[in-house]
């Protein structure tokens, strides 16, 4: 009780909410449905998307910067892989299958799941205050303090407290929002920028980037950044207590320790 | 069952019904406007229709991107391609001079060009980019003939809503809908960047389409069927493209 106590301390002042957050029965859902909806509706998606997205790279694995970028022009950097083309000089002495076919269909189907799950999600978060409620750190979080506290407990591996398990601390909030409202955005905005049909409509999103194969070059940046985040995200599961967490994002309910008190 | 959740049946059932019949209506208003490809089956055919319609609708009036000159790509990238045929090989042995153009069809004047009567209609010049699906991309100067001033030479009819387009190449043939085609960017170029247009970046004859990515820019066409219907060509699905698993509409 003594080290939850310590721990609560710092904790109480960071999340204003986290006391009334606690519900007194298992009905409360730690995630609403929809949050749970899109988020593995969106998990299938991220999935295809990254799949296919690889296997479309594996066709050029050469990137530029600018407007243009071929095999006969310098690269920004290449990726040490080989190709499904035979005229990309890899160094490999063979061919990889061609998959982009299918790759395509399937990136750009899961592409529109994906945002329009998006869009749900972002009516649903302003309508209901997810965002503010959930997501928007505290003003106490985003001191030194906050910040250095819970960074410290993350250091530590300490297993969050169990009003954590309500909640989220000041990195998490700030990681979700910089993956809702700047990566997600980012990734569609670059995608379109591509696409040579988009770009005859809405000149802009391509010249503020600085070229189709700058959008492209963003495209693949932005998918690295995402990738490290489901890995954080997953070891961050994992490491809080995967059941119980599995247990929320699917059905809602959390084990509700306050029984016990 | 209590009378809430019986409720909760029976709204999600009325909304499911009012979806489904929504959607049927919805397909129906989009095959009217034109807003279907005809590779809009399988599995993927919902993402592949909604690409369509959305950008169909987005770009219906729009210009591809042209580029001021000093932008052009030197030397213009050409990408590998199938070993030509011995029929290529005949009429490149005689400099291309009985390379022919043939136009048929939904059509009031079928016709056959030569090269050279099709450099004697009013060209089209534009520098433009061309994206592969691959990733790759170059700006060229391309110079030829709109497609729409020899539809407007053969006279198309008032039904026609495809022109099906075939390289010399069996293998290798595409389609567009009547939008794209009368589109003025849509040209049949016959020169790049000041020169005849090179074998290997599609001469003598390439449809080039800036608004899709290259391997709807279809090389070496020789034939042009303009038509109401995908179906009798090939699989039906509009393109040679999708029955290698490409998708027909390329604008993304």
């Amino acid at each position: 009780m003594a080290r939850s106590g310590s721990v609560q301390g710092p904790l109480g002042a960071s999340f204003p909410s986290s006391a009334s957050a606690v519900p007194a029965s298992t009905v409360t859902p730690r995630h609403s449905a929809l949050v749970r909806l899109t988020h593995w509706i969106t998990t299938l998606c991220f999935l295809a998307l990254l799949v296919s997205g690889v296997e479309i790279v594996i066709s050029h694995p050469r990137f530029y910067w600018g407007e243009t970028g071929n095999d006969l022009t310098p690269t920004l950097f290449k990726l040490p892989i080989p190709s499904s083309r035979a005229l990309v000089p890899t160094g490999y002495g063979y061919v990889l299958p061609d998959q982009n076919g299918w790759s395509r269909y399937l990136h750009f189907q899961a592409a529109w799941v994906a945002v329009l799950t998006g869009l749900l999600y972002m009516i649903f978060g302003l309508l209901t205050g997810h965002f503010r409620k959930n997501l928007l750190p505290g003003r106490a979080d985003l001191s030194w303090r906050g910040f250095s506290a819970a960074i410290a407990r993350h250091l530590r591996f300490e297993r969050p407290s169990e009003a954590e398990a309500w909640s989220y601390n000041v990195l998490q909030r700030l990681t979700y929002l910089l993956v809702v409202f700047i990566l997600f955005p980012l990734v569609i905005w670059t995608g379109l920028a591509m696409s040579p049909a988009f770009v005859s409509a809405v000149p802009v999103t391509v010249t503020l980037l600085g070229g189709q194969e700058s959008a492209r070059t963003i495209h693949f940046f932005v998918t690295i950044a995402l990738v490290l985040f489901l890995l954080v995200h997953v070891v961050m599961v994992c490491l809080a207590g995967f059941r119980s967490r599995m247990r929320a994002m699917v059905t809602g309910q959390t084990r509700a320790r306050v029984e016990r008190t | 069952m209590s009378d809430l959740s019986r409720r909760k049946w029976i709204m999600t059932g009325l909304a499911a019904t009012a979806g489904v019949s929504g959607l049927g209506v919805a397909a129906r208003i989009a095959q009217k406007y034109g807003l279907i490809p005809p590779d809009h089956g399988g599995i993927y055919g919902l993402g592949e229709t909604l690409t369509y319609a959305a950008q169909r609708l987005l770009t219906k009036h729009s210009l591809a991107r042209e580029f001021p000159r000093n932008l052009i790509s030197n030397p213009p990238f050409a990408n590998e391609m199938p070993p030509l045929n011995d029929a290529f090989k005949h009429l490149q042995a005689g400099g291309f001079a009985d390379w022919r153009l043939t136009v048929d069809g939904m059509v009031d004047r079928p016709a056959s060009f030569s090269l050279a009567q099709l450099r004697s209609y009013p060209s089209r010049s534009q520098i433009t980019h061309l994206a592969c699906e691959e990733g790759w991309s170059y700006i060229a100067e391309w110079v030829g003939v709109p497609l729409s001033h020899i539809l407007d030479v053969v006279g198309i009819h008032p039904q026609a809503r495809y022109v099906a387009y075939l390289s010399i190449d069996p293998d290798w043939w595409d389609s567009i809908e009547m939008a794209d085609a009368m589109h003025p960017q849509t040209f049949l170029a016959y020169g790049l960047n000041g020169n005849e247009l090179p074998v290997g970046n599609g001469g003598p004859l390439r449809m080039r389409l800036p608004r899709q990515l290259g391997y709807k820019n279809v090389k070496f066409i020789t034939h042009l069927t303009v038509t109401d219907s995908m179906k009798g060509f090939g699989a039906g699905l509009g393109s040679a493209s999708p029955e290698g698993g490409y998708a027909w509409y390329a604008g993304i």
